[in-house]
């Protein structure tokens, strides 16, 4: 369940920053300010997924637990499930 | 690839220009703001060059016109509100016949204005004796109208005083400046003490000084004394104080005479300064209609004949000969200019250009649009981009406001940026364009720069899962309490339990965007979010570094230097990935090898890589895959061998090229050690320059989170009605200090760090910036100077 939930993820944000960076570019317009525009889609995308997939991959395989005070657990037990 | 992936082609001409038609011609070109002209004429004095008596001219007339200005200033009612309109459309340089008529006009009302300021400065003045005069009568009335009568003379007292010289009273009558009544007094008393009586009354009116112009209640004063010298001396005190005396009739009815005549001459004067005063405006208003103009069009022919002035004559002196930067790919609109110009001056003969050989490094012209010139200038800052260079600027436009949202990244704080940018965008008007206030201007100009840094950072923001400093969860969070099992009493013995993930159901999975906002809640949030963010700065370091090395490529390929390719390009290559590559894999496989099961006996990347370096070896330290205790002698040393390999190839390649020119081996070789030595130790550095993304993301996290508990969360605790006024005065507090410390003081320490690492970090990897910017010569330029 967890690990198809992974999956989905990771596919549905590939695809959506590969769309940006590999299918948008083609569709742009020629003109005096197309080759500034392709690579403004492309770095963006870059940079954008890069930064989401080091956040995803940082936090897949935990060494360690958050430490929480006792008022928070006493909150979350009847909060969160 | 598009006009700012490097620099235009510049080519270099040789424009003759018919005598009769040159200053159309250059007028032409100034219009539309294409050349660039270089002077030929350096080894002549700048007073003898042949368009000298014209530029003299034109700053004649400039003369005269800022002395109209200056009047304008002075004198105009009601006074003009900002400065001088700027004509449209603007005119063109003017003709010689035009030229002269300006000319002529400009001095005609110049000195129009100054008969008629003159006239009405004497006539003013003349005004304020006068009424000064009538202010002594009317003050000094009731004094001497109420004076006793002599006694009357007694025999003895008529002998005593036949004996002085002078027994008649005499009076000294004037006025003087309020602030000198003391001194005076005291001056008069201590001099003529006792033989005088001095009465001082303040004026009713106001009337002016005539040096200062500033209003003043003058004090009248009556000086009445008995003999001779003690007048001498009053006289001499009062010219000393720079009072004005009048004279001082002593029978009443021939002051009530004189008065009447100063009544009339008052008005007269009065009538008169009126009608001058009329006649002023409408001059000044003439001056004020006509000045514009006048400006532009003596700027512009100044202008031109400042660049005929670097043309040299040919040889037949019919043609001038002017050499000239132009763009190549608007050679056509040059020609087109200069038949315009010989069209305009009514010549027969064409004038024409011929393209020459450049000499040395032409200058480097790039086409900005108003989005993409806050980046040039940004990346022209640092240097302006050699010939035909690869240019940063274009990379910039999203590196540089994603590098600011690392360490910016707040949903927030990066919300209110787009917005503010957004209402700049908005504020399109000319006033605005061409504002005075320099602070202003500054962030005009890069509304776009912080757009983009705005809306990175609402995306890093949610990435960090920070919105004002707290999380949010749009998704469940990773992290789940029940499966700890944690009795009641276990929470009531202990302040802090920590989730263990190694028991199975707490931790089902990564959260899908961004960081969980479960450690937002825990107290050991940071330990997770340093590690997150050292190893994010670094990856994010080491692949900028590494775009920054192969641009290089672009250069050299340009340039035709293959052999720099092999012999620079890839052992800088080899070096950079067999070292910090290499580091980014172990990071990455630490994360996806190593879980909760392993946790204490998880590898230490730190212990691994000092290690490799000192070639030792840690026997507690768990490898990260099979066999990395072989292949870390490896790895240290292809990078070894690679770099100094490339150095000596370089400098062997660089003897062979260059035996026929006299050089240094030993100062090649030198060269190229230092290149060596300065790359391997600049990487170790620029990778541990990066951390800075860190260190400044922790800091704004930590700076918004503390506002956040110091103000805004007393102010949310408090109940009630008064509770609700409390709130609304403590998040006004909150909001001022949002702008002003997060905002404003963050957000430039996080603009000046990321500038600094894209001018050392990544620019110096392949940039040079050792080249000159193309000025051309335009008269919009110089319009919008005066």
């Amino acid at each position: 369940m967890a690990q198809t939930a992974f999956f989905i993820t990771m596919g549905v944000m590939t695809l959506f920053w590969a769309l940006v960076g590999g299918v948008v570019p083609w569709f742009i317009p020629k003109g005096p300010n197309k080759g500034v525009i392709v690579t403004m889609l492309v770095l963006t995308a870059v940079c954008c997924y890069l930064f989401w997939l080091i956040a995803i991959l940082s936090q897949l395989n935990p060494l360690f637990g958050p430490a929480l005070s006792n008022d928070t657990i006493w909150y979350l037990r009847y909060h969160w499930p | 690839m598009g006009a700012l992936f490097r620099s235009e082609e510049v080519c270099l001409v040789q424009l003759f220009l018919q005598s009769g038609s040159a200053y159309n011609c250059v007028s032409e070109l100034g219009e539309l703001g294409l050349v660039e002209f270089r002077d030929l004429n350096t080894q002549v004095n700048s007073f003898q060059r042949k368009f000298i008596s014209e530029v003299r001219r034109c700053e004649e007339m400039e003369t005269t016109f800022a002395f109209l200005e200056q009047e304008i200033g002075r004198s105009l009612w009601p006074p003009l509100i900002g400065p001088l309109p700027v004509p449209s459309p603007a005119p063109f340089a003017p003709q010689p016949r035009e030229l002269m008529a300006i000319e002529e006009e400009s001095e005609r009302l110049a000195w129009e204005l100054r008969e008629v300021s003159r006239n009405r400065d004497s006539l003013r003045s003349q005004l304020t004796l006068l009424s000064q005069y009538r202010g002594v009568l009317i003050q000094t009335h009731p004094l001497t109208a109420s004076q006793a009568p002599p006694p009357p003379q007694s025999l003895e007292t008529a002998a005593l005083m036949d004996h002085r010289q002078d027994t008649r009273l005499c009076f000294v009558a004037g006025v003087v400046h309020p602030w000198k009544v003391p001194v005076f007094e005291r001056l008069l008393w201590r001099a003529c003490r006792g033989y005088i009586i001095v009465d001082f009354r303040e004026m009713e009116q106001r009337l002016e000084v005539p040096e200062t112009g500033e209003k003043v209640h003058w004090m009248v004063f009556l000086i009445s004394f008995w003999g001779d010298q003690i007048g001498q001396k009053v006289k001499k005190i009062c010219d000393c104080f720079h009072t004005h005396t009048f004279a001082y009739p002593e029978h009443t009815a021939e002051r009530e005479e004189i008065l009447i005549g100063l009544q009339n001459r008052i008005m007269d004067i009065t009538t008169v300064l009126s009608q001058t005063e009329g006649y002023l405006q409408q001059l000044l208003a003439r001056c004020v209609v006509a000045l514009p103009r006048w400006k532009v069009s003596v700027a512009k022919c100044k202008a031109v004949q400042t660049v005929l002035n670097l043309c040299s004559p040919s040889v037949t002196d019919k043609c001038l000969i002017a050499e000239a930067w132009c763009p190549a790919r608007k050679l056509l609109l040059l020609q087109s200019a200069l038949i315009e110009g010989t069209r305009k001056s009514g010549s027969m003969v064409d004038s024409f250009y011929n393209r020459l050989p450049s000499p040395g490094s032409p200058p480097t012209l790039f086409t900005t649009n108003s989005f993409t010139s806050a980046f040039q200038s940004l990346v022209e800052a640092y240097g302006v981009a050699a010939y035909r260079e690869i240019n940063p600027a274009v990379f910039t436009i999203v590196t540089f406001p994603f590098l600011f949202a690392v360490m910016f990244g707040d949903v927030g704080h990066g919300l209110l940026m787009a917005l503010a940018a957004l209402w700049m965008i908005r504020q399109d008007t000319p006033k605005n364009i061409r504002s005075s206030n320099e602070l202003w201007r500054l962030f005009y100009e890069g509304r776009f720069l912080i757009l983009l840094m705005g809306l990175f950072s609402i995306y890093t923001g949610a990435i960090y899962n920070e919105c004002f400093s707290k999380g949010l969860s749009l998704f469940p969070s990773g992290w789940h309490l029940q499966p700890m099992n944690w009795s009641d009493e276990t929470l009531r013995g202990n302040q802090f339990l920590t989730l263990d993930p190694s028991v199975s159901g707490v931790f089902l999975g990564p959260y899908p965007f961004g960081i969980d906002p479960m450690w937002h809640l825990a107290n050991n949030h940071l330990s997770f979010l340093n590690s997150y963010k050292m190893k994010m700065s670094v990856i994010t370091g080491v692949l900028h570094m590494t775009f920054g090395v192969c641009l290089s490529f672009f250069n050299y390929s340009h340039r035709g230097q293959w052999s720099s390719v092999f012999l620079v390009l890839l052992p800088e290559l080899l070096f950079l990935q067999s070292l910090f590559g290499y580091l980014l894999v172990l990071v990455v496989l630490k994360w996806l090898l190593f879980g909760p099961a392993a946790s204490d006996t998880a590898p230490s990347i730190l212990v691994h890589f000092i290690n490799m370096f000192l070639m030792a070896d840690s026997k507690d330290n768990t490898p990260l895959f099979s066999g990395q205790g072989q292949q870390h002698p490896l790895v240290t040393d292809t990078s070894s061998i690679n770099t100094l390999h490339g150095d000596l190839e370089r400098g062997e390649r660089e003897e062979d090229e260059e035996v026929i020119e006299k050089f240094d081996a030993a100062e090649v070789f030198m060269e190229q050690a230092i290149h060596t030595i300065e790359f391997c130790l600049g990487c170790i550095s620029n990778t541990a320059s990066y951390l800075r993304l860190w260190a400044l993301s922790l800091a704004h996290a930590q700076l918004s989170d503390v506002l956040w508990v110091m103000v805004m969360r007393i102010s949310l605790s408090w109940q009630g009605m008064l509770g609700s006024v409390v709130l609304a005065v403590v998040f006004s507090l909150f909001a001022l200090l949002t702008v002003s410390i997060l905002l404003v003081m963050e957000g430039l320490s996080a603009f000046l760090h990321a500038l600094r690492l894209h001018w050392v970090e990544f620019q110096h990897k392949f940039y040079s910036g050792t080249g000159y910017k193309l000025n051309p010569f335009s008269f919009s330029s110089i319009i919008d100077s005066l």
